[in-house]
């Protein structure tokens, strides 16, 4: 990624921005985020199949924007994410840069956001087959069948919130979870808590999850909680059409049309 | 399980149900008593939250009603209620989490009639079902554990 490390360079050099954000080599054979202000440090910019951490999660912070314009270096999942992020007034092209990497891992320089989102658009967000097997499995037990499936998965779980600090949509600066008065998700590491967390989490992601699985890979415990989130995407597509990020338009969940289609209401 | 009495919570909007239930008093219809009314603004205004913190706090079955499509006060808060019904519930039913118990419906100001017969027949199908022990075994507070102990 000579390409990449060249631009940044630049970027920095002319003053064009002042932060890149991209990957750098981390300890135990990892990849880990760098934030290159200086144009030496663009030296260490590095980018292969390791570098999955969705970097979005970084741009809607304090630190980031308060360096001034910043660049990204950004994969599809990270390119879909900067698009629901401007679509919710996040980010604009005053404040951000996008150095994409194309599926083929081609560097692509985007102008502005509506390049990035017309980029994007090519391409659907699709579960991968792996997944919609799991989901399968999972739809043909019985309910209490589920219901042990997931008190058992979650047990495990002791809400280190890594799951929200990886995830680029989890940017409020004070989550449902962190409240005390009145208390929403009981805190002790325990199976109700565990429970109403993971419904929150996966509700207030509902039609704005770009499916980037940071949530799955930031879980210490490897808890499968990208389920969640994929069958909501799957729902959506099977009751609302689906949906993908765009500058433009009405978000899923915040939207109606009269002729919604249900048949559980009496 | 004869003399199980489930408990239900029912979440309905101020303008329909609510109004519609009070029309089923004052018509001095009958109905089972095993409903505690919560009344909100709207059926937009309930928060899924809420549902599970009724779970929580030992409901066995949960009932929600608002103004019939088209008929909201604010115009569209059951449009966009629906839309995240449908979301929600599907939530629910992945997680295992007995969709039975919760209980949607439409009920206008003028349905007295119709809000007894639809408690009525919620009661009965909840009573069939009995407790909803997988969600009290979770929701036991461990304070009520240590007591035992003593």
């Amino acid at each position: 990624m000579d390409d990449l490390k060249k631009r940044a360079k630049e970027l920095l050099e002319t003053s064009a921005v002042k932060v890149v954000i991209g990957y750098e080599q981390g300890t135990a054979g990892k990849t880990r985020a760098l934030f290159a202000e200086k144009p030496e440090d663009a030296d260490r910019l590095i980018f292969d199949s390791r570098c999955v951490q969705n970097l979005a999660v970084y741009v809607t912070k304090r630190e980031a924007k308060d360096k001034g314009k910043m660049a990204i270096t950004a994969t599809l999942p990270v390119m879909r994410s900067i698009i629901q992020l401007a679509s919710e007034f996040q980010v604009n092209d005053n404040n951000l840069l996008v150095l994409g990497i194309t599926p083929g891992s081609e560097l692509m320089e985007f102008g502005n956001l509506a390049e990035v989102e017309t980029f994007v658009h090519q391409y659907q967000i699709e579960i991968d087959a792996s997944y919609k097997e799991k989901l399968d499995k999972l739809d043909k037990m019985t309910p209490s069948e589920r219901w042990n499936f997931w008190i058992d998965e979650l047990t495990p779980c002791f809400k280190c919130y890594a799951c929200r600090a990886a995830c680029p949509m989890c940017y409020c600066i004070r989550c449902t979870v962190d409240f005390n008065q009145p208390q929403w998700i009981p805190v002790p590491s325990h199976e109700l808590g565990n429970l109403e967390w993971h419904i929150m989490r996966a509700i207030h992601l509902t039609g704005r999850c770009i499916d980037c699985d940071a949530c799955f890979n930031a879980c210490p415990l490897g808890i499968p909680i990208n389920l969640l989130t994929k069958r909501m995407i799957e729902d959506a597509r099977a009751n609302f059409g689906g949906y993908q990020p765009a500058l433009q338009g009405e978000h899923l969940m915040s939207t109606y049309k009269p002729d919604d289609k249900e048949n559980f209401i009496q | 399980m004869a003399d199980f009495e489930p408990k239900i919570v029912a979440f309905v909007c101020n303008w329909c149900t609510y109004a519609g239930a009070d029309l089923t008093g004052t018509s001095r219809i009958k109905y089972a008593s095993n409903v505690r009314i919560i009344r909100f603004p709207c059926t937009g205004r309930i928060d899924y939250m809420l549902l599970l913190k009724a779970f929580d706090e030992g409901a066995d079955g949960i009932m929600i009603s608002g103004c019939h499509p088209n008929d909201c006060h604010y115009t569209s808060g059951n449009f966009h209620a629906r839309r995240r019904w449908i979301m929600f519930r599907s939530l629910c039913d992945f997680m295992g989490i007995d969709t039975r118990r919760i209980i949607f419906s439409w009920v206008s100001a003028a349905e007295g009639a119709r809000w007894a017969e639809i408690v009525n027949s919620s009661v009965a199908s909840i009573r069939e079902l009995g407790p909803y022990d997988n969600y009290k075994n979770i929701a036991k507070k461990p304070v009520m554990e240590t007591e035992n102990h003593g």
